[in-house]
């Protein structure tokens, strides 16, 4: 009987084996509950952190081999396949980014005058870093 | 509200079938009933062979923790009426063995508690003339948090690491260690950095952060662990950077 496995290191003083039953985790326990779907959605997004990565290599490498070999670059990444792969990428990224600035808190518990400040403040600074990146980057890109 | 509520209950007899099976009780949904006044209901009026487990009904001995609709829950502290008209389905702890009805087995968990020296490990005692370790009311605010847990066990039934890998330690124990390192009179920190810091300790987790939510005690073992992992990194990179050591 698959089910009444004999635990091997069972007490001592037990009289009788017991005949235990070990509920087995079923594959889609991630569906189960919202916040697994979250967890299993953010380890996932991994992949789009991953992809972003990989792009931006791919265009070095196509500016560091000239004018010609980074215009098919240009011309490959706005193919709709590659853009709607940037967007889907863009979604799971920013989903990274959230979920993990809302549990920073919970990881950073910091100290002020010897009081703990609230962990809001502790997401906010997270946020505004992020802000200030992204402004920076535009400035680079648009103005600089 | 309606005055009766349905029970379905997980029913587990070794001796009789192999895996479990449901079986409806019909109890009285009173406005101040838990759960487990329900339980106690059937156990004395309806069938007397069901088994669980129960002490306080206070939320403080940590003994009556089962899933009530899927989440875990102390039993003690789940109102009937917050689930009228019902059914509330009651099934034993997840990710732990049934060993009748909705009693678990939690032997695994008792050999994880002990092996992250939850006490207070002092490298030297001092002697008795010189009076007890004092402490400001700062430093107990450091560690008082993960103090309060009950050892209910909640948090390993809503953790899917534990569920598919129980060799993973857990969060009440790891929350337990964080709680004497955190404390001023301790001087355990680097013992317990060494059972905490194995492939089965704090790195197996993977901040799901279901743990914390489920806890009645509001312990944050989810915290305890992200923590424990920051310290652990720095402890690792320490030699590299030759800064001094906190304890």
């Amino acid at each position: 009987m698959p089910h009444r496995v004999p635990h091997d290191d069972r007490p001592a003083y037990t009289e009788f084996p017991p005949r235990w039953y070990r509920p087995r985790m079923s594959t889609y326990w991630w569906l189960k509950r919202r916040a697994y779907l979250t967890f299993i959605l953010r380890e996932l997004s991994s992949v789009c952190v991953a992809w972003f990565v990989v792009f931006l290599l791919m265009l070095v490498a196509a500016v560091s081999r000239g004018e010609e070999s980074y215009r098919q670059f240009l011309s490959w990444s706005g193919s709709p396949v590659v853009v709607v792969l940037n967007l889907v990428s863009l979604f799971f990224v920013v989903f990274h980014a959230v979920t993990w600035f809302n549990l920073a808190p919970q990881a950073m518990p910091v100290r002020l005058r010897g009081k703990r400040i609230p962990g809001s403040w502790v997401a906010a600074s997270n946020y505004a870093a992020w802000a200030l990146a992204s402004a920076l980057v535009a400035w680079l890109l648009l103005g600089g | 509200m309606a005055d009766r509520i349905a029970l379905q209950v997980l029913r587990y007899r070794p001796e009789q079938e192999a895996e479990p099976t449901v079986e409806q009780y019909e109890v009285p949904c009173r406005k101040d009933w838990v759960v487990l006044d329900g339980l106690n209901y059937v156990k004395d009026r309806l069938d007397g062979s069901l088994s669980y487990r129960w002490s306080c009904r206070m939320g403080i001995c940590g003994s009556c923790g089962m899933m009530v609709n899927g989440e875990p829950k102390l039993t003690c502290a789940t109102f009937l009426a917050d689930y009228d008209p019902g059914p509330v389905r009651v099934e034993p702890l997840s990710n732990f063995p049934v060993v009748r009805d909705l009693v678990i087995e939690m032997s695994d968990f008792m050999r994880k508690l002990p092996a992250v020296k939850p006490w207070i490990v002092r490298k030297e005692e001092k002697p008795l003339k010189e009076g007890g370790y004092l402490q400001t009311p700062e430093q107990m605010d450091e560690y008082k948090q993960f103090s309060m847990c009950i050892n209910c066990m909640l948090c390993y039934a809503a953790c899917p690491v534990y569920g598919l890998d129980p060799t993973f330690l857990g969060p009440a124990a790891i929350a337990l260690a964080q709680r004497y390192n955190l404390d001023s009179r301790d001087q355990g920190a680097r013992e317990r950095l060494e059972i905490l810091s194995q492939h089965d300790g704090i790195w197996g987790c993977t901040f799901v952060g279901e743990c914390t939510k489920v806890c009645p005690k509001d312990v944050d073992p989810a915290g305890a662990i992200q923590r424990y992992k920051l310290k652990a990194a720095l402890e690792w990179l320490r030699p590299f950077f030759l800064w001094g050591s906190e304890r």
